[in-house]
């Protein structure tokens, strides 16, 4: 499998895209057998809207803690492959997961960020990218070295068939304008729990106490 | 179970009922009490060790890992704990996730560092808001009662569980006692 290294675009050439959009299209190339777990708001939200798999998990209320859940899963299932969904201002607040993502090899596992340079659902205050931060520069020194920034839709695709049939971890950064999510994520979060772990057939084994 | 039980220390009784209770995923923050734990977890084929940058993680991870059929426990000193509040109340207790806490727990009982002693006043307060179950460890008779106990409680119950290591069991024979971890 190529090295991202190679995808050279920087965030300036970066297209700015739309969230429900890209959203749409990852979901449209993902079975059963890939996972996905979402960052705090707008992130979840559309990817509640853009159809409830049983193996989609919502994380409410836990800034950048996205990335982690799914480095859990993916440990937990070696076999699947996770995505984990974070908006910029969340990846900000938890920049050390890149590290420990990189440290652990995840080879199932794939990042995908949103980066619209603003936290939008707390006002749209600006984050760091929007004064320079680079997001996949950070990645690679991270030890990520398949990060890349997605052009447009169609590289963005690319991007997200090479993380689907090679081994990672992987790293893939849109940027994405200043559009409402699509919709809003029903908050009841024991369901939310119950039925990704149904989807990913986990909750009898785990649940079962030894002795 | 070994013949001599009291010939085990408190490391190797942990790592014994870690084992029985299928609990196979370890994400810590370093403290000085838990290393020689880490160290022999570390050396376990049996476990699978990952060491992330902050304590918040180290939940994340755990939780996720549960989320997906695998069994883990986050082991972190006081201080690390006082960070992860946020984590607690919007993540593992709201999803009903049974993660497992073991804390090193500094600050008490012959701490020369004030700004330990402050941090570990905020523990039990915050357990507590959050009806989290915890007890702490005292005895070397004590753990393998309480850890395996409580590590059953919290899978069949849904709910977390903190086992907190009292300096009485980590330090009391330690005679060469200050430890600036
Ligand atoms: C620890 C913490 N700090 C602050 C907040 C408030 N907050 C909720 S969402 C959010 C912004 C998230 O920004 P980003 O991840 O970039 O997503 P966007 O809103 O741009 O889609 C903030 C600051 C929070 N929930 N938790």
């Amino acid at each position: 499998m190529a090295s991202l290294m190679a995808d050279s675009a920087s965030r300036a050439a970066a297209k700015i895209m739309n969230r429900s959009d890209l959203t749409r299209r990852l979901v449209a190339k993902l079975g059963a057998a890939e996972a996905v777990i979402a960052g705090i708001g707008n992130c979840n939200f559309d990817l509640w809207a853009s159809g409830q798999r049983p193996q989609n998990f919502y994380m409410l209320g836990s800034m950048g803690l996205a990335l982690p859940i799914a480095l859990g899963v993916a440990l937990a299932q070696p076999q699947r492959k996770v995505f984990a969904l974070e908006g910029d201002g969340s990846l900000l607040m938890q920049l050390g997961a890149l590290g420990t993502v990189a440290a652990a090899s995840q080879r199932n596992l794939a990042i995908i960020v949103w980066d619209n340079g603003i936290y939008q659902i707390t006002g749209g205050q600006k984050t760091l990218t929007s004064s320079g931060t680079d997001l996949v520069a950070i990645a690679r020194g991270a030890g990520l070295a398949n990060s890349a920034w997605a052009s447009d839709e169609e590289h963005f695709e690319t991007l997200v068939n090479r993380a689907l049939a090679g081994d990672g971890p992987w790293f893939i950064a849109a940027r994405i304008d200043g559009e409402k999510p699509a919709g809003t994520t029903e908050r009841d979060a024991a369901k939310i729990r119950l039925q990704f772990m149904q989807g990913l057939g986990a909750s009898a084994a785990v649940q079962k106490v030894p002795g | 179970m070994p013949a001599d039980k009291r010939a085990e220390a408190w490391t190797e009784i942990v790592l014994r009922v870690l084992k029985a209770n299928e609990v196979r995923l370890v994400a810590y923050v370093p403290d000085n009490v838990l290393a020689p734990l880490i160290s022999m977890l570390h050396a376990d084929p049996y476990f699978t060790v990952i060491c992330p940058a902050r304590e918040e993680e180290a939940v994340a991870i755990v939780s996720g890992a549960y989320l997906g059929g695998l069994r883990g426990i986050v082991l972190m000193q006081t201080s690390g704990f006082a960070t992860i509040t946020n984590a607690l109340a919007s993540l593992v207790c709201p999803f009903q996730i049974p993660l497992l806490m073991m804390i090193s727990e500094r600050g008490t009982l012959g701490d020369f560092q004030l700004l330990q002693a402050i941090v570990c006043r905020t523990m039990r307060p915050v357990l507590e808001t959050l009806g989290i179950e915890h007890f702490s460890i005292q005895r070397l008779d004590d753990v393998e009662f309480v850890v395996d106990r409580m590590v059953k409680q919290a899978f069949w119950t849904q709910a977390p569980a903190a086992m907190i290591l009292s300096p009485l069991l980590t330090k009391k024979d330690n005679l060469d006692g200050i430890s600036h971890g």
